[in-house]
C-alpha cells in the first residue's frame, strides 16, 4: 500500500515538476511557511519560514545563537528528531518531506554536517562506494566499476588536499576538525548534488583549512546548483561569496538582503535588525 | 512443597539420562537448561551421509562427522605428523556445573583422538566437520594433543539444513605442550530449530599460544562452554567471538579461566548482534590463583541489540587471589546510533543497507584483528554476511 501511495505521488510531482518548468518558475529550493518542532518534548523551533533559492544561487543563512539555523538544515535532510507541523518544502518542485532521507539525498540534496559522523569500522573508500553507488542506483543509473570510482575519488581527493590513505580509514575517525570538514566537501564533489546545505562548515576551522573548503565549495558553483550556506561568521562569506543573505531570527526569515547585509551584521550586529522586524 | 525434589522427570531428562539444571544453578541461571529444553530427539542410532556437499570454509584437511559419528573412510589425507584415532574414551561429568560433559558421556557418538606432533607447522587448517542430517540427539567426543612446539589451524564447524531439529552434543579435550601455538575456531552454522550443547576444555603448558575464535551464527537453543586451565608460565591466551543470536534463538557462551602460574595472558573479546526476540548471555569468568602473579588478563562484551524484544546477560565473575595482577573487564548494551544511522541515509544509503554497514563494522573489528589470514577471515566475513540478510 505504501509502495503504491509512493509511486502515486511520485506522478503527481513529476506533473508537478513539468508545470513548474512550463511556467519557468527556476526555484531549486522553495520553502513555504514552514513549522517545524523537536519531536521528543514538542519545542517549536521553525515558526513560519519562508526561503526561495533559485538555481545557481549561493544563500547564507545568518542568526544568532538557537534562532534554528541548524534544525533548518537537518529538517531539510530529513532527521526523524524533527516533526513538521505546517508548511511545505519543495525541491525542484518535488515534496521533500515525504521523502525519506536516503530518497532526499538520491534526488539531489546534500547536508555538510557541521560535526561529521565517526564511524568506526567503516573504511571511508567503502561508505563512498555504497553512497555513489545507491544514488545511482535510486536514480535507474549503472554503478561505478571500481577503477571507475577509484579515479574518481582520487582526483575529487586530491583537489582538496586530502591524502588518498587517509581513505582506507574508518570513516572520519581520528580524522581533525579540518580533515572531516574536507572529507564533507569530497562527499558532495563525488555526490554532485543539485542543493548543497552547508551547515558551519566553517566551525573549527584555521585559515588554510577555511581556504581549502571554500575553494572546494566554489569549484562546485554551478548554474544547476544552488547552495544554502548557513553560519555564524562573515568570514566565511568573504570566500563563498553569496548571491543572497538572510537572517533567520526565533524561527523565521526576518530580513533578506545581498551580500552587504552580512557586513551590515558583522558591524552592527543583529540588534537593528531584530528591532526592525519587531 | 519443595518443587526442586518433587519434580518429575522431563521429557528431555527422559531421552537423555540426565537431570538437567535449572537457573537456580548459579552457572545456569541465565540459561534455564531444563525449561529451554523441555523435550529432546530420540538417540542417534544410524548416521545419514547425505549432504557432504556443505561447501568447505577454506582448503582443509577434513575429518567429517556426520549426526555425531566419526567416517574415518571419508578422512581426507592427512599430512605429515598429524594422527587420528578412534579409540579416544568420553569423560564423564557428576556436577550440576557439568551437565554438558555428563550429557555428552551419556549420548551416542564417536570418540576421536587427534595427536599433531613432532613439531609439525600444518599448512592447511584441519577441519572437524560435523554435519547434521537426522532429526536425533547424538553426542561426539574429541581429543586433540598439539605437542611440544607444533602449529596448527583447526576448524572445528557444525553446520545443517533447515527444519532439522537435532541435538547435538560435544567434548573437546585440547592440550597445548611446551611452545605449541594454535588457532582454533568453532563456527557454529546450525538451522534455526537445532540444539548444540558444547563443551570446550583446554590446558595449556609453558610458552604456549592459543587463539580460539567463536563465531555463533545459527541454532535455536546453544551453550558453548570454554573452560581453559593455564598451568604454564607465558602462556598467551585470546578468545575472541561474535554471537550472531536470530529471532527465537537462545546463544549462551560461558567461559572459565584458570590462571594457576605466574605470567601469563588471556583477553576475551566478544562482539554480539541481537535481532528479533533472541536471547544472548555471555559469562566470563577469571580465577586467578595465589601463586599466579604477574597475570593479565582482560576481557570485553560488546552487545548490540536490534529490537526491544531482544535481550544480552553479560556476568563477568573475577576471582582473584594473587595480589600483582592485572585483570579488567567491561561490558556494554547499545542498540544502533541513530546519528551514524541518519549520517549514512543522508548520503543517499538506504536504511537496511546503512543498519547492515553498522552491523558489520561492529562485529567486523573482532574478526579482522583475528590474524587467522585473508582467507578465513574472508570466509567468516561471508558467513555473518549471509546472516545478516537472512535476520536483518
Amino acid at each position: 500500500m505504501v509502495k503504491t501511495n509512493k509511486a502515486a505521488r511520485r506522478t503527481e510531482t513529476a506533473d508537478r515538476k513539468q508545470t513548474h518548468s512550463i511556467l519557468k518558475e527556476l526555484e531549486m529550493l522553495e520553502i513555504k511557511n514552514l513549522h517545524a518542532r523537536i519531536a521528543e518534548d514538542g519545542t517549536e523551533i521553525l515558526k513560519g519560514l519562508d526561503l526561495k533559492v533559485e538555481a545557481g544561487e549561493v544563500a547564507a543563512i545568518m542568526g544568532p545563537n538557537g534562532s534554528g539555523k541548524s534544525t533548518l538544515s537537518y529538517v531539510l535532510a530529513g532527521k526523524e528528531d524533527y516533526e513538521v507541523t505546517q508548511g511545505e518544502i519543495l525541491y525542484k518542485g518535488e515534496n521533500l518531506l515525504e521523502m525519506d532521507p536516503d530518497e532526499r539525498a538520491a534526488s539531489g540534496v546534500f547536508l555538510a554536517f557541521q560535526y561529521p559522523m565517526e564511524i568506526p569500522g567503516v573504511a571511508t573508500m567503502n561508505f563512498l562506494k555504497a553512497a555513489m553507488n545507491a544514488q545511482r542506483k535510486a536514480r535507474g543509473e549503472a554503478e561505478y566499476s571500481t577503477p571507475d570510482f577509484i579515479k574518481k575519488v582520487k582526483a575529487a581527493a586530491a583537489d582538496l588536499n586530502i591524502e588518498f590513505n587517509m581513505l582506507k580509514r574508518g570513516l572520519n575517525v581520528g580524522f581533525s576538525g579540518g580533515e572531516k570538514k574536507r572529507t564533507e566537501i569530497l562527499q558532495m564533489a563525488l555526490l554532485e548534488p543539485g542543493l548543497c546545505v552547508l551547515d558551519e562548515t566553517d566551525s573549527g576551522l584555521d585559515i588554510d583549512a577555511l581556504k581549502v573548503v571554500s575553494d572546494g565549495v566554489n569549484g562546485l558553483r554551478d548554474p544547476d546548483r544552488a547552495f544554502v550556506v548557513i553560519t555564524h561568521y562573515q568570514r566565511l562569506l568573504e570566500h563563498i561569496v553569496p548571491d543572497s543573505v538572510h537572517v533567520l531570527y526565533q524561527g523565521r526569515i526576518i530580513q533578506s538582503g545581498d551580500k552587504s547585509l552580512a557586513l551590515h551584521l558583522e558591524e552592527n550586529g543583529y540588534a537593528d535588525i531584530i528591532a526592525n522586524a519587531a | 512443597m519443595n518443587i526442586q525434589t518433587n519434580q518429575q522427570k522431563t521429557e528431555a531428562e527422559e531421552q537423555l539420562g540426565v537431570s538437567l539444571p535449572t537457573r537456580r544453578v548459579e552457572s545456569f541461571h541465565y540459561t534455564d537448561l531444563r525449561s529451554l529444553l523441555r523435550s529432546a530427539p530420540a538417540r542417534l542410532k544410524e548416521a545419514d551421509t547425505a549432504g557432504d556437499n556443505y561447501k568447505r570454509l577454506v582448503d582443509a584437511v577434513r575429518l567429517p562427522f556426520f549426526d555425531g559419528r566419526f567416517f574415518a573412510d571419508l578422512v581426507d589425507e592427512l599430512p605429515k605428523g598429524v594422527t587420528v584415532s578412534s579409540d579416544a574414551v568420553k569423560a564423564g561429568g557428576d556436577t550440576a556445573d557439568d551437565v554438558l560433559v555428563a550429557i555428552n558421556a551419556a549420548g551416542e557418538g564417536d570418540a576421536v583422538s587427534v595427536r599433531i606432533e613432532g613439531d609439525s607447522t600444518l599448512e592447511k587448517p584441519l577441519g572437524l566437520a560435523h554435519v547434521a542430517n537426522s532429526p536425533v540427539a547424538s553426542a561426539c567426543y574429541h581429543s586433540v594433543t598439539v605437542t611440544s612446539g607444533s602449529e596448527a589451524h583447526v576448524i572445528d564447524r557444525y553446520v545443517s539444513d533447515a527444519g532439522i531439529g537435532h541435538l547435538s552434543s560435544s567434548v573437546t579435550e585440547l592440550s597445548l605442550e611446551k611452545g605449541a601455538k594454535v588457532h582454533w575456531f568453532i563456527i557454529q552454522q546450525e538451522n534455526s530449530d537445532a540444539t548444540r550443547l558444547a563443551r570446550m576444555n583446554v590446558n595449556l603448558e609453558e610458552d604456549t599460544e592459543l587463539n580460539i575464535f567463536v563465531l555463533n551464527a545459527g541454532g535455536r537453543l546453544v551453550r558453548q562452554e570454554i573452560m581453559v586451565s593455564v598451568n604454564g608460565e607465558n602462556a598467551n591466551l585470546a578468545i575472541k567471538g561474535v554471537n550472531l543470536v536470530g529471532d527465537g534463538a537462545h546463544i549462551d557462551v560461558t567461559t572459565s579461566l584458570e590462571h594457576n602460574v605466574p605470567h601469563t595472558n588471556a583477553e576475551e573479546l566478544f562482539r554480539n548482534v541481537v535481532a528479533g526476540d533472541g536471547q544472548g548471555v555471555f559469562q566470563g569468568q577469571i580465577k586467578v590463583a595465589q601463586p599466579a602473579q604477574k597475570t593479565d588478563a582482560q576481557m570485553a562484551c560488546n552487545s548490540l541489540l536490534l529490537t526491544d524484544d531482544s535481550n544480552f546477560s553479560a556476568k563477568p565473575e573475577l576471582e582473584i587471589f594473587a595480589d600483582d595482577v592485572i585483570c579488567a573487564h567491561g561490558a556494554t548494551v547499545t542498540d544502533i546510533d541513530d546519528d551514524q544511522l541518519f549520517y549514512l541515509r543522508a548520503r543517499g544509503i538506504p536504511e537496511k543497507i546503512a543498519r547492515t554497514l553498522l552491523i558489520k563494522a561492529f562485529v567486523g573489528e573482532v574478526v579482522e584483528e583475528l590474524e587467522a589470514g585473508d582467507a578465513l577471515e574472508d570466509a567468516f566475513a561471508g558467513i555473518i554476511d549471509s546472516w545478516l540478510d537472512e535476520n536483518i
